[in-house]
């Protein structure tokens, strides 16, 4: 948040004359003090509400906990973790969670941008074209689960009908491809509107102008479009990969982990909350913070992504 | 215009504190006893009843916990967790109690309660209220699993394993319907399945004193048996992804011959599919060998009472109401769940709605008991987890990798699927 007030008012410092400059830091001090004031009840909410519990977990994490035997509570320093990464059962749901999320996120922006383009230039009806489009987003995940999940189960479901004799949810590889399709049904809505954001950044002149050039439309989509659009492309993506690696609702509805199909938020509550396993759980919320924060800094860092707006790109 | 919504908004929020506030309405008169157990259809005419004898003494309310026993077991463990003194008298799937007494969550039963609870109750269901020699709970129903089968396909209900499944492949092979229905999805209901045949077929999971994982030659046989009924394609479908609820609609929409399932299925399909339920009979859980019957998993719920309970002794008394034997008569004819107290099977009014009485007494009497273990809930999930999908279980490695998951898990170590 500082930053960006920072490199806020450092542009507008640069942009002011020098003879005011003296005068107008004084101002500037004042107005960053009064920001911080009123920034102040927001930061203080924010460390109760979230920096506190995370604190507490990695406390937990620490510890042999487990409510059933509340005697046997002791300090075990990192022989949790070492549990917990050295479990087969850890890495498989690691793997899904990873394969959900590429495999998701991909098909997401390919659908997300066919999507944006159709309802960008949409002339008849726009607003009933983008409210459909957005439908699936404002159904309850859990409630849309269970529509899925009645869907593919056999006798109450028209999909798994269309396969004879057949249950896919209580397979891996089909039970795996139904929450992805679950998921992207769900969320390629919301891609579609965050990129649908950027494409309004794209200047119709300078499509006019490439068209005059002779550029074809795929070349005006991959020369000037893509380049333009990009922060909005990699906050896009960067917002759908850290959801997509918290995934739990679609699974805990379409299959409860069987088969092999538990994500790490999924066995994070098993172990948490069925097992009531304090010290593992937390071991394993602190691994998938751990594990979002290095997919935001790879996001932040080295793809430069930063929110729409606040960076030079984005200003155009 | 801004003001009057401030206003209303601020109305709002006093509203809501007091209506909370009065939850928990105990400030002089009758104390609210909040009951949280999962629905049963006429437990509020129990309740009300209950209320009506209290003569004031207290009221109880009855909070409903989900459908699922674990969405039940969820909630109660997060609100007991954080110490909620909104919770008075819980009803405790008999897997639970040794994990709550384990916890300190739930208060012992002594004196002339303790008395009362055990008076006349059935031993499997009283063994599972007990934890370390002492008793946590009273038992408020037991259930058992029957085999349900439809009398106008089959003349003899099968005594075995092996005969039920080559009954439904003649079925198959004349082309009527014709396959066994029962719960096979990766949850508790599973476990009961496979903790029922390793009974029957004299195994052991646990050793007896339930600190170490066993799996002996019997469970190791029951693994074979559950793998060759998952593979001999006598199953529905989506046997591996099936719970009770499903599996009692797929055998009353027709396509069963056979039903394993709790009680709950008859009064259900008198309801729901009269036709039926005319040819639709019951006899005892198949067995393993022919000459020794079948054990059955014994399910139930008991009472017990929560440690931060505001008003423990009428807690004590409410839950003795509603599980006495004129209620547990009432809630057996009304709501299908067998009574703990043996003799309420002989009141003649439970022969006409309540037929398969004998049936199940009989099994009561010899009941296989899931290993009672404070940290049964993981053994369970691990067990559930190696079991599933039962046509992949490999008999001696799975054993072998569940003599490994369950030693972790009675340890409070190893990681739960």
């Amino acid at each position: 948040m500082t930053s960006v007030a920072d490199r806020g008012a450092k542009h507008r410092a640069e942009t002011l004359s020098k003879v005011d400059k003296a005068r107008l830091s004084e101002g500037k001090r004042a107005e960053r003090r009064l920001a911080w004031l009123l920034c102040a009840p927001a930061v203080l909410v924010m460390v109760a509400v979230a920096g506190y519990p995370i604190l507490y977990s990695v406390w937990l994490s620490l510890q042999r906990y487990d409510l059933k035997f509340p005697d046997e509570r002791e300090f075990v320093g990192l022989s949790n973790y070492v549990t917990v990464l050295s479990n087969e059962i850890w890495w498989t749901a690691f793997g899904v969670t990873t394969l959900i999320t590429v495999v998701t996120v991909a098909v997401e922006l390919v659908l997300g941008m066919a999507l944006a383009l159709i309802m960008h230039r949409t002339l008849v009806g726009r607003g009933v074209v983008r409210t459909a489009a957005l439908i699936p987003y404002g159904i309850v995940t859990v409630v849309a689960a269970f529509s899925w999940r009645y869907a593919w189960t056999p006798g109450t479901g028209y999909l798994a009908n269309l396969f004879e004799d057949s249950a896919p949810l209580t397979e891996r590889a089909s039970s795996l491809a139904i929450i992805m399709l679950a998921e992207i049904w769900k969320t390629t809505p919301f891609m579609a509107l965050l990129l649908m954001a950027g494409l309004a950044l794209v200047p119709e002149d300078l499509l006019k102008a490439a068209a005059m050039d002779g550029a074809t439309a795929w070349q005006r989509f991959t020369k000037v479009m893509l380049p333009v659009m990009k922060p909005a492309i990699l906050v896009a993506l960067l917002f759908r990969t850290l959801d997509a690696f918290r995934v739990f609702d679609n699974i805990y509805v379409l299959t409860a982990g069987a088969n092999d199909t538990s994500s790490v938020s999924m066995l994070t509550y098993n172990n948490l909350i069925r097992g009531l396993n304090l010290g593992i759980g937390s071991t394993m919320s602190v691994l998938i913070f751990v594990a979002v924060a290095i997919i935001a800094f790879i996001f932040v860092k080295l793809f430069g992504t930063a929110a729409p707006g606040s960076s030079e790109e984005g200003r155009r | 215009m801004r003001r009057i919504r401030r206003v209303a908004a601020a109305a709002v929020a006093v509203a809501l504190l007091g209506s909370s506030a009065a939850c928990g309405g105990d400030e002089g008169g009758t104390p609210t006893i909040n009951l949280y157990i999962g629905p049963e259809q006429n437990l509020q005419k129990v309740v009300d009843d209950c209320n009506a004898k209290a003569g004031g003494q207290y009221r109880i309310s009855y909070q409903v916990l989900p459908r699922d026993a674990d969405g039940q077991r969820v909630q109660m463990v997060r609100r007991l967790a954080a110490e909620d003194d909104g919770m008075d008298v819980l009803g405790l799937d008999v897997t639970w109690t040794q994990e709550f007494a384990s916890a300190d969550w739930i208060l012992e039963w002594t004196g002339e309660n303790k008395a009362e609870a055990e008076r006349g109750t059935l031993a499997g269901p009283l063994a599972s209220a007990r934890y370390e020699d002492k008793l946590y709970a009273a038992p408020k129903n037991t259930n058992v699993q029957l085999l349900w089968y439809r009398s106008d396909l089959v003349s003899q209900p099968p005594k075995t394993w092996d005969e039920m499944i080559q009954q439904a492949l003649d079925l198959k092979a004349q082309g009527k319907p014709y396959q066994v229905i029962t719960m096979g999805a990766q949850y508790e209901g599973l476990v009961v399945l496979y903790n029922t045949i390793a009974v029957s077929a004299g195994g052991h999971i646990l050793n007896d004193d339930g600190t170490k994982a066993d799996m002996d030659a019997g469970a190791v046989r029951a693994l074979e048996i559950l793998h060759r009924f998952a593979t001999a394609g006598v199953t529905s479908p989506s046997f591996s992804n099936t719970i009770e609820d499903p599996a009692r609609l797929e055998f009353q929409s027709g396509g069963g011959a056979f039903q394993l399932n709790w009680p709950f299925v008859y009064p259900a399909m008198q309801e729901a599919a009269p036709d039926l339920a005319k040819n639709v009979k019951w006899a005892r859980y198949p067995a393993v060998d022919a000459s020794t019957p079948s054990r059955v998993t014994i399910g139930g719920y008991n009472l017990a009472v929560s440690r931060y309970s505001k008003h423990p002794d009428q807690a004590f008394a409410a839950a003795l109401c509603l599980r006495n034997a004129e209620h547990q008569k009432f809630s057996a004819i009304n709501d299908g769940v067998p009574p703990t107290i043996e003799s309420v099977y002989a009141d003649p009014e439970m022969a006409k709605a309540y037929p398969m009485k004998d049936t199940i007494l009989e099994e009561l009497k010899d009941p296989a008991v899931r290993p009672l273990s404070p940290a049964y809930q993981n053994i369970s999930t691990v067990i559930a987890a190696a079991l599933s999908p039962p046509s992949s279980i490999k008999p001696e490695q799975t054993a072998k990798q569940l003599r490994g998951s369950i030693q972790d898990a009675l340890e409070s170590k190893g990681v739960l699927p």
